[in-house]
C-alpha cells in the first residue's frame, strides 16, 4: 500500500501522471461547464452575417452586383453581435474559439498547483502552434514580400500581392540575400557545412555595425547630455526647488554608480563609502524594476480573470 | 499557527492573490485615479493634444497578445485621443501579432465610434513588416521602399494619405507601443535620435525601468505599465468627458479598461505587503527565539 502512494505521488511530479485526482478534477469541470453553458450562455458567440459583392465595371471595381459586369465576386463577412440582435446566429467557430482559450488558460493556470498533463499538453499547443505560426509568416512576409516582389515581381503580383504597383521590375541587387539564403540552407547538407558560415559572417558583421552607431548616439552621446544638466533650474516664477533636487540627486546617482564599477581603486575610504551609496542607488533601481514587474504580472491575471470572467462565463 | 505560518504552502498563496484579483473583478471596485499636473500622463497627452489638427501621428503597436492586459488600454486610448484631435493616424507593427490589435483599433474604435473617418484618408495601416530595427532605420529613408503596399495590399501611391509622403519623418509625432524588443528602445536608437523626430511611448512595466533615462530627450512622454495607461484614460475623460458616456465605457475596448484594471491591481498590491510585512514579522520573532 506504501508502495502505491510513493508511486503515485512520483508519477504526479513529473506531470506524467494521470490518477484518480484528476479524473475528480475533469469530472467536476465537465459538470461546471455543462451548468455554465445551459446556465450562463458561457461562451457562446453569435454573429451577424452579410454578404458583401463587387462587379468589375470598366476596369473598376464596384460595390453590389451590376448587371453584365465583366466579373463578379461575392464574400461573407461575420460580425459578432448580441444574442438578441434580429438575426443572429450561434457561431460554431468562435464559440468553439472561446471555450479553447478558456481550457488552455485554466491548464496553463493549473501549473500553480503542480506539474501535471494539463499543462503539459497546453504547452505543448502553444508551442506546436507557434512554430507553425512563424513558419508561414516568414514565408509570406519573408519570402514573398520582400525576395519575391522584387525578382518576380509579375508572378508575385498575379498569385500574391494584387497591389503591387505596375512600375515594380525586377530588382538585381536581391539575387544577393536570394544566394545568402541559399548559402545559409546549406547547412542541411552532408557536406560543405561551411558554406553557411559565409552568410552568417555577413549578418553578424552588418548588424554588429549596424547597432554600433546608433548605440553610440542614443545610449552614450545623448545619455551623457542628458546628465549633464543645471543643479540650479529656474523657470518663469524663478528658482524651482524640487526640479533642482532631482537634477542634483541625477547627478550624485550617476556619480556614484560610477565609482562603484571603478574597480582600479580599492574600495576603501571615501571611494568605499561612495561605491556602497552608489550600491543603494542600484538597489533602489532594482527595486523599482521588479515592484514594476509585479505590476505587469498582476495586470496579466488580471486581464486572463476578465477574459473567464468575461467573455467565457458571462459574468460581467 | 507561527508553525503554520512558516512553513505556508505556496498553494494558499497563489489562491489568495487569485481572490484578491478576481473579487475586485467581479464587484467592479475600482478607486479614483488622481493624476498630478506635469506627471508622465500629462506630458504624453500634451504631446497628441499640442499638434496642430489633423498632423500626422505614426503608431507602432509594438506588442501581441502575451501583454494585451498592460498595452492595449493605452494602444486604444492612442488612437481615441489621435482620432479626437483628427490627426492623420498611420498605424504599423514589428510584431505580427500585434497586426489584429491594429484591425481592432481600425475597425471597432475608429469604424463604430468616429464612423465619419475613412480609411486612406484619415487612417491607414502599413501593416506588419520582419527585420526589427531595420525597418525603423529603412522607414526614416523612404517608406515607400519599405511598405510597398497598405496591410490590405493595396498599392501606397492609390491611397491618398500616403500619396505624398517620403519616409517617417514626414510624421510630426511617433507614438509606440511596446513590449520589448523591436520596441521604443528601438524607435528611439533609429529613428527619434538620428531624424530628430518627437516620441511618445507606452511600455510594460518590465521595460520601463530601461526607457526612463530616454526622459525627455528623445522621449518626451512615456506611459509605464497599467497606472500609466490608468492616468492617461483618466486625463483623457477630464478633456474628452463625452468618452465617459457609458456606451463607450462599455464597448468592447473600454474608454476605462486601464482604470477598471486598477481596483484588482490595488487588492493584490495591498495582499503583497501584508505577506511581506508577515514574513518579516515571523523571521524577526525566529531571530529573537535564537532560531534563525
Amino acid at each position: 500500500m506504501a508502495s502505491a502512494s510513493v508511486t503515485n505521488a512520483n508519477s504526479s511530479n513529473d506531470g506524467s501522471g494521470f490518477g484518480l485526482g484528476w479524473a475528480i478534477v475533469i469530472g467536476i469541470f465537465v459538470v461546471f461547464s455543462i451548468g455554465a453553458w445551459f446556465a450562463l450562455d458561457a461562451g457562446k458567440v453569435y454573429t451577424l452575417t452579410e454578404t458583401v459583392t463587387y462587379s468589375q465595371v470598366d476596369d473598376a471595381w464596384v460595390s453590389g452586383a451590376v448587371d453584365g459586369a465583366a466579373q463578379q465576386v461575392s464574400w461573407e463577412t461575420s460580425t459578432a453581435v448580441n444574442a438578441d440582435t434580429p438575426g443572429a446566429a450561434l457561431s460554431a467557430s468562435r464559440t468553439i474559439g472561446v471555450w479553447l482559450a478558456a481550457i488552455l488558460t485554466l491548464c496553463i493556470m493549473s501549473f500553480l498547483a503542480g506539474d501535471n498533463p494539463f499543462y503539459k499538453a497546453a504547452e505543448a499547443i502553444v508551442v506546436g502552434a507557434s512554430a507553425a505560426y512563424w513558419m508561414v509568416l516568414s514565408f509570406w512576409t519573408g519570402i514573398v514580400d520582400k525576395l519575391l516582389v522584387n525578382l518576380i515581381p509579375d508572378i508575385t503580383r498575379a498569385w500574391a500581392v494584387p497591389g503591387l504597383p505596375e512600375s515594380a521590375s525586377f530588382d538585381v541587387i536581391y539575387l544577393i540575400p536570394l544566394v545568402l539564403s541559399g548559402m545559409l540552407i546549406w547547412r542541411l547538407s552532408p557536406k560543405g557545412g561551411w558554406i553557411a558560415r559565409w552568410p552568417l559572417a555577413f549578418v553578424i558583421g552588418a548588424t554588429a555595425g549596424f547597432r554600433l552607431l546608433s548605440h553610440l548616439e542614443s545610449d552614450f552621446l545623448l545619455q551623457i547630455k542628458s546628465t549633464i544638466t543645471p543643479l540650479y533650474v529656474t523657470g518663469a516664477d524663478g528658482f524651482q526647488f524640487w526640479p533642482s533636487v532631482g537634477a542634483l540627486v541625477i547627478l550624485l546617482g550617476v556619480l556614484c554608480c560610477l565609482v562603484y564599477f571603478f574597480f582600479s581603486m580599492e574600495h576603501k575610504g571615501a571611494v568605499g563609502k561612495t561605491a556602497r551609496m552608489g550600491i543603494y542607488v542600484l538597489m533602489v533601481t532594482f527595486g523599482a524594476a521588479f515592484g514594476l514587474t509585479v505590476m505587469g504580472r498582476i495586470t496579466l491575471l488580471t486581464e486572463r480573470f476578465d477574459f473567464l470572467f468575461r467573455e467565457w462565463l458571462n459574468l460581467l | 499557527m507561527l508553525n503554520f505560518l512558516r512553513n505556508l504552502d505556496r498553494r494558499i498563496v497563489f489562491a489568495l492573490m487569485g481572490l484578491a484579483v478576481a473579487v475586485p473583478i467581479l464587484t467592479k471596485l475600482s478607486f479614483p485615479e488622481p493624476v498630478p499636473k506635469g506627471t508622465q500622463p500629462y506630458k504624453v497627452f500634451d504631446q497628441i493634444e499640442n499638434l496642430p489638427d489633423g498632423s500626422r501621428v505614426l503608431l507602432s503597436f509594438d506588442f501581441d497578445p502575451g501583454s494585451q492586459g498592460e498595452l492595449l488600454p493605452m494602444a486604444m486610448a492612442f488612437t481615441r485621443h489621435c482620432a479626437e484631435k483628427g490627426h492623420k493616424m498611420y498605424f504599423m507593427c514589428l510584431w505580427p501579432l500585434g497586426e489584429p490589435f491594429v484591425e481592432d483599433a481600425m475597425n471597432i474604435i475608429l469604424g463604430e465610434e468616429y464612423p465619419d473617418l475613412t480609411y486612406g484618408e484619415d487612417f491607414m495601416s502599413f501593416g506588419y513588416k520582419p527585420g526589427n530595427e531595420a525597418v525603423i532605420k529603412n522607414s526614416i529613408v523612404d517608406l515607400k521602399a519599405l511598405f510597398i503596399t497598405d496591410s490590405r495590399k493595396t498599392d501606397l501611391n492609390a491611397i491618398p494619405m500616403t500619396r505624398n509622403i517620403k519616409s517617417a519623418k514626414s510624421m510630426d509625432l511617433i507614438i509606440n507601443i511596446s513590449a520589448g524588443d523591436p520596441g521604443t528602445k528601438q524607435w528611439v536608437q533609429y529613428a527619434a535620435t538620428p531624424a530628430d523626430l518627437p516620441i511618445v511611448a507606452g511600455c510594460t512595466g518590465v521595460q520601463a525601468p530601461l526607457l526612463y533615462p530616454y526622459i525627455p530627450d528623445p522621449l518626451k512622454g512615456l506611459l509605464p505599465a497599467i497606472k500609466g495607461a490608468a492616468g492617461y484614460e483618466q486625463v483623457m475623460m477630464d478633456a474628452y468627458p463625452h468618452l465617459a458616456d457609458p456606451a463607450v465605457i462599455g464597448s468592447k475596448y473600454s474608454s476605462k479598461a486601464a482604470l477598471q484594471r486598477m481596483g484588482p491591481q490595488f487588492v493584490a498590491h495591498i495582499l503583497m505587503v501584508l505577506f511581506i510585512l508577515l514574513g518579516n514579522i515571523i523571521y524577526f520573532i525566529d531571530k529573537k527565539k535564537g532560531g534563525a
